[in-house]
């Protein structure tokens, strides 16, 4: 009787780490890494690429090593070294933790954008200023002599 | 015409112009490289283009380099490609009839996950040499759009024959069997 109580109690004090380690494993999902990486002969995002025997075949690797536990950089990393760099879908990911250049891909053309944004509406603003300076002054004149000949012209 | 020179219509046009420009080098660049069958039709054989790749079993570095002198079947697979499936008995045949003639078939593993093709070997037990191509740079040099496709490559290392799909035994032995015969 005893030495069954005793063995019960190894058997739990055993099966209850693994079961904690079971739980701490927080799985990701297909769904979350299918965007990130690229069937790479579809030439397209894994997620767009539906039927394609490669991109099924793909999903597989991914999911086994879901079921595996592995994280979404390790599966990454994974990935990188079956089928290279090339399989990775978002600019300056490098498959690992994310870095400065990870953040400065996107940072580089955002202020691209912000300077291009502000030069066009520097340039629209100076455009405008001259033409309500110089043009209309200098246009308007002969015009509403135009336009008054005209008006006598149908004059009743 | 002076309003055709204002910023705002330049600005347009220069947009159109660049949206024009980056479709059609999209265009051009999505083109594979026909270089090796022009050749073919105009009766040249031309250099095979250079490969140097792990062996899929062991990852040491092979060339096709260092098949000069053989004649060397080429042929680029992976395990998701039903095709493959299809030729892969004939080309285990073909290398073991031409084994002894100073020729080989030589498989190219494209883009695969190495477990699933080493499964596909052992599925088909295919004995000819091996080597992985995870990225798919060779299918660049090589003018590969899909799998598998085959270059049959003589004794001094030139494309003498290729085909763009499934190899069948009627291609083998036009194309392969009169090379045999040649000298290196």
């Amino acid at each position: 009787m005893r030495a069954t109580a005793v063995a019960i109690a190894l058997a739990a004090a055993l099966a209850l780490p693994a079961a904690a380690v079971a739980q701490d494993c927080q799985k990701t999902t297909l769904g979350d890494i299918e965007d990130e990486v690229m069937c790479p002969i579809c030439g397209t995002p894994l997620g767009l690429a539906s039927e394609a025997p490669q991109a099924q075949q793909e999903r597989a690797f991914i999911e086994r090593m879901i079921a595996d536990c592995r994280s979404k950089d390790d599966i990454k990393r994974a990935l990188v070294a079956q089928f290279g760099d090339a399989v990775l879908a978002l600019p300056g990911d490098t498959g690992g933790d994310d870095g400065i250049e990870d953040v400065l891909v996107y940072a580089i053309p955002a202020v691209g954008i912000v300077l291009a944004g502000g030069g066009i509406a520097f340039a629209l603003v100076r455009w405008r200023g001259r033409r309500t300076g110089t043009g209309r002054g200098a246009a308007a004149a002969p015009e509403s002599g135009r336009l008054d000949a005209d008006m006598e012209r149908y004059d009743l | 015409m002076r309003r055709l020179l204002a910023p705002i219509p330049i600005a347009v046009l220069s947009a159109v112009v660049a949206l024009v420009a980056l479709l059609a080098y999209g265009l051009a660049s999505t083109q594979p490289d026909r270089g090796i069958d022009d050749a073919l039709r105009a009766g040249e054989r031309e250099a095979a283009p250079a490969v140097e790749l792990p062996a899929l079993e062991g990852g040491a570095r092979q060339t096709l380099a260092d098949y000069r002198g053989q004649v060397v079947v080429l042929n680029f697979w992976a395990s998701w490609c039903d095709p493959c499936r299809e030729e892969s008995p004939l080309l285990q045949r073909w290398h073991e009839r031409i084994a002894n003639q100073d020729a080989v078939v030589l498989g190219v593993d494209v883009q695969d996950v190495d477990d699933d093709a080493r499964k596909f070997i052992d599925e088909y037990r295919l004995t000819f040499p091996m080597l992985r191509d995870g990225s798919g740079d060779t299918r660049e040099s090589f003018g590969i759009l899909s799998l598998p496709e085959t270059f049959v490559i003589d004794r001094q290392g030139r494309i003498a024959a290729v085909r763009r799909g499934p190899v069948d035994d009627q291609f083998m032995r036009e194309q392969v069997q009169p090379l045999l015969e040649e000298q290196a």
